[in-house]
C-alpha cells in the first residue's frame, strides 16, 4: 500500500470512528416540538455519543404508521392518549411513557406591537381565525375549549379555518391569510418572551392541559441509544431546554 | 347508505364533484385556444409556454400550494388584485380552490387537446378553406370532430385529476365544510382521527371511481380508433 492510500484509509477510519462508537435513535416527533427537539438532540449527542434521527409530523399520522411497523424507536406525541394506546396495543414498551412537556396556547397575530386581548375576537368582521383541527390535533382541541370558554363558539364558527396541524395553523397566520390564530406558545416565544408577532398567552386553566407524552416503542426496546434518549429527556438539562422553548414540565 | 357515509362525507363528495365539474368546464373553454396556439404558433417563446403548461406535472403540490397561499394572501399580488375588485381573499374559499385546481389540472387538459391538433395537421383546414368554409366554421365542423378523442381524454383526465387533488387543497383550503373540505381531505381527517372504517368507505369509493373512469376512457378511445 502506498503512502497516499494509507493516509486516506486512516482519514476514513477517523471519520467513521464516532459513528462506530455511538448508537442511533430514530425519534418520531409531533410537529409542535420541532424547535426544542432540534435544541435537545445535539446536547444529547454530545453527552452520550449517540446520534438522533428526527422525523416530524402529526401525532395521528405517526400513530397509524407505528401501528403498521414504522421503524421509530421513540415517539414524542402531542397528546397522552395515543402513546397510552400504543402501549396497550403492544407497539410500545409498557410503562415507559412519561409527560415530557405541557404545551401552552397563544392567541397570535403576525404583526408585532399590538396589545392582544381575547376581545379582539369579539370584533365583527375581524377576519379569519385559524385553529388546528380540533378533532385530531391536541392544540386544536385546546383552542376549541378556549373559544367555548370565551363564549365565542357560535360567533366565531363561520370565521374559523383549520390547519392540518399546528405548523400549518401558524403558517396561515404568518402569511396574513388569517387575521388571528391559536398557535403553540413554543412557536412564537423563546425564554418566556414573544419573539415574533403579537400574542395573548391563554391562561392554562382555560382549556384541558396539553400533556405531551413520550413513549419507548417496541422497535427501540433493545436499542441502548433509545433508552438513553428517554432517560435524557427526563434530565434537568433537557427539561431546562424544553421550558426555554415555551413548555411547562412536570 | 347513510350508515356507511356520514352527512359530512356526502357533503364532501358533492363539493368534490362541483369543484371537478367547474374546473373541467373552465379548462376546456380556456385550454382549447391555448392548445390551438401551442399546436400552430411558431413564436419563439412557444417552448417556454409549453414548459409552463407542463410544470404542474412535476412540481410537488406543496410548491404550488405554498406559492398560491402567498400570492392569494392579502399581501400577495393576486390577493391585492382580488381585494381591489371586491372579491376579498381567495384562500379558504371555493373560488380559491377553483383557481388552484385550474393551474394544477391544466396540463391534463391542454396537452391531449394540443396533441390532437398537432396530429390533425394543417391539411383538413386547407381543404375546408378551399371549399369556402370560414375559419371558425371549419374549426367547429372539421377540427373539433377530428380531435374528439383528444377532447375526451382531456375532459376525463381533467375531471379525475381534480377529484384526486389533495396537496394543493390541504395547503390553501383550511378544511371548511361545504366550501373547501373535499373528499381527499375528508379521508385524511378520518385517518388522522383513527376512524378507519369511514376512511375505508370513502377511499375505496374513490379508488373504484378512478378505475372505472380510466377504464371507460380506454374503452371509448379503443372503439374510436377501430372506427
Amino acid at each position: 500500500m502506498n503512502k497516499a492510500v494509507r493516509s486516506l484509509y486512516a482519514a476514513f477510519l477517523l471519520l467513521i470512528a464516532p459513528m462506530a462508537i455511538g448508537g442511533e435513535v430514530t425519534v418520531a416527533v409531533a410537529s409542535n416540538f420541532i424547535k426544542p427537539i432540534e435544541a435537545v438532540a445535539p446536547v444529547f449527542t454530545k453527552a452520550t455519543g449517540h446520534r438522533v434521527r428526527i422525523s416530524t409530523g402529526s401525532t395521528g399520522k405517526f400513530y397509524a404508521q407505528i401501528q403498521r411497523g414504522a421503524p421509530f424507536d421513540v415517539f414524542l406525541s402531542a397528546d397522552e392518549a395515543r402513546p397510552a394506546r400504543l402501549e396497550d396495543e403492544g407497539f410500545a414498551v409498557s410503562g415507559s411513557r412519561f409527560i415530557y412537556a405541557i404545551g401552552r396556547l397563544v392567541l397570535w397575530q403576525a404583526d408585532a406591537h399590538h396589545d392582544i386581548q381575547p376581545d379582539v375576537l369579539r370584533v365583527a368582521e375581524g377576519g379569519r381565525v385559524a385553529v388546528a383541527n380540533p378533532v385530531t390535533a391536541p392544540y386544536g382541541t385546546a383552542a376549541a375549549a378556549t373559544i367555548e370558554k370565551l363564549g365565542l363558539t357560535a360567533a366565531l364558527g363561520p370565521r374559523l379555518v383549520q390547519g392540518e396541524n399546528i405548523g400549518q395553523t401558524f403558517q396561515f397566520v404568518a402569511t396574513g391569510n388569517a387575521a388571528y390564530g391559536f398557535v403553540a406558545w413554543s412557536q412564537v416565544s423563546l425564554n418566556g418572551t414573544l419573539i415574533r408577532g403579537s400574542g395573548w398567552l391563554v391562561p392554562a386553566d382555560m382549556h384541558p392541559p396539553i400533556r405531551q407524552a413520550a413513549t419507548l416503542l417496541t422497535h427501540g426496546a433493545d436499542n441502548s441509544a433509545a433508552r438513553a434518549f428517554m432517560a435524557f429527556l427526563k434530565s434537568d438539562a433537557a427539561r431546562q431546554i424544553i421550558r426555554q422553548h415555551g413548555y411547562d414540565t412536570e | 347508505m347513510n350508515a356507511l357515509l356520514s352527512p359530512a362525507d356526502i357533503d364532501a363528495i358533492w363539493l368534490t364533484l362541483k369543484l371537478a365539474f367547474t374546473v373541467t368546464v373552465l379548462l376546456l373553454i380556456l385550454g382549447t385556444p391555448l392548445a390551438w396556439w401551442l399546436a400552430h404558433s411558431r413564436a419563439r417563446w412557444r417552448g417556454a409556454i409549453n414548459a409552463l403548461v407542463a410544470l404542474p406535472l412535476i412540481l410537488p403540490p406543496t410548491v404550488l400550494g405554498f406559492y398560491l397561499l402567498v400570492a392569494m394572501g392579502p399581501n400577495g399580488p393576486l390577493g391585492r388584485l382580488t381585494a381591489e375588485v371586491g372579491l376579498g381573499a381567495l384562500p379558504f374559499t371555493f373560488a380559491g380552490l377553483v383557481i388552484g385546481s385550474l393551474i394544477y389540472s391544466l396540463p391534463f387538459v391542454v396537452q391531449p387537446i394540443r396533441d390532437a391538433f398537432i396530429a390533425i395537421g394543417p391539411r383538413p383546414l386547407e381543404v375546408a378553406a378551399t371549399l369556402g368554409a370560414r375559419p371558425i366554421d371549419a374549426f367547429f365542423s372539421v377540427i373539433l370532430p377530428l380531435a374528439r378523442p383528444g377532447f375526451l381524454t382531456a375532459t376525463v383526465l381533467g375531471f379525475a385529476h381534480t377529484v384526486g387533488e389533495f396537496g394543493v387543497v390541504l395547503m390553501i383550503g383550511g378544511n371548511i365544510p361545504n366550501e373547501t373540505r373535499v373528499v381527499a381531505i375528508q379521508i385524511y381527517d378520518h385517518v388522522e382521527a383513527l376512524e378507519y372504517t369511514q376512511a375505508h368507505w370513502l377511499a375505496g369509493g374513490l379508488l373504484a371511481f378512478s378505475f372505472i373512469v380510466l377504464l371507460a376512457l380506454h374503452t371509448l378511445n379503443d372503439r374510436q380508433a377501430k372506427r
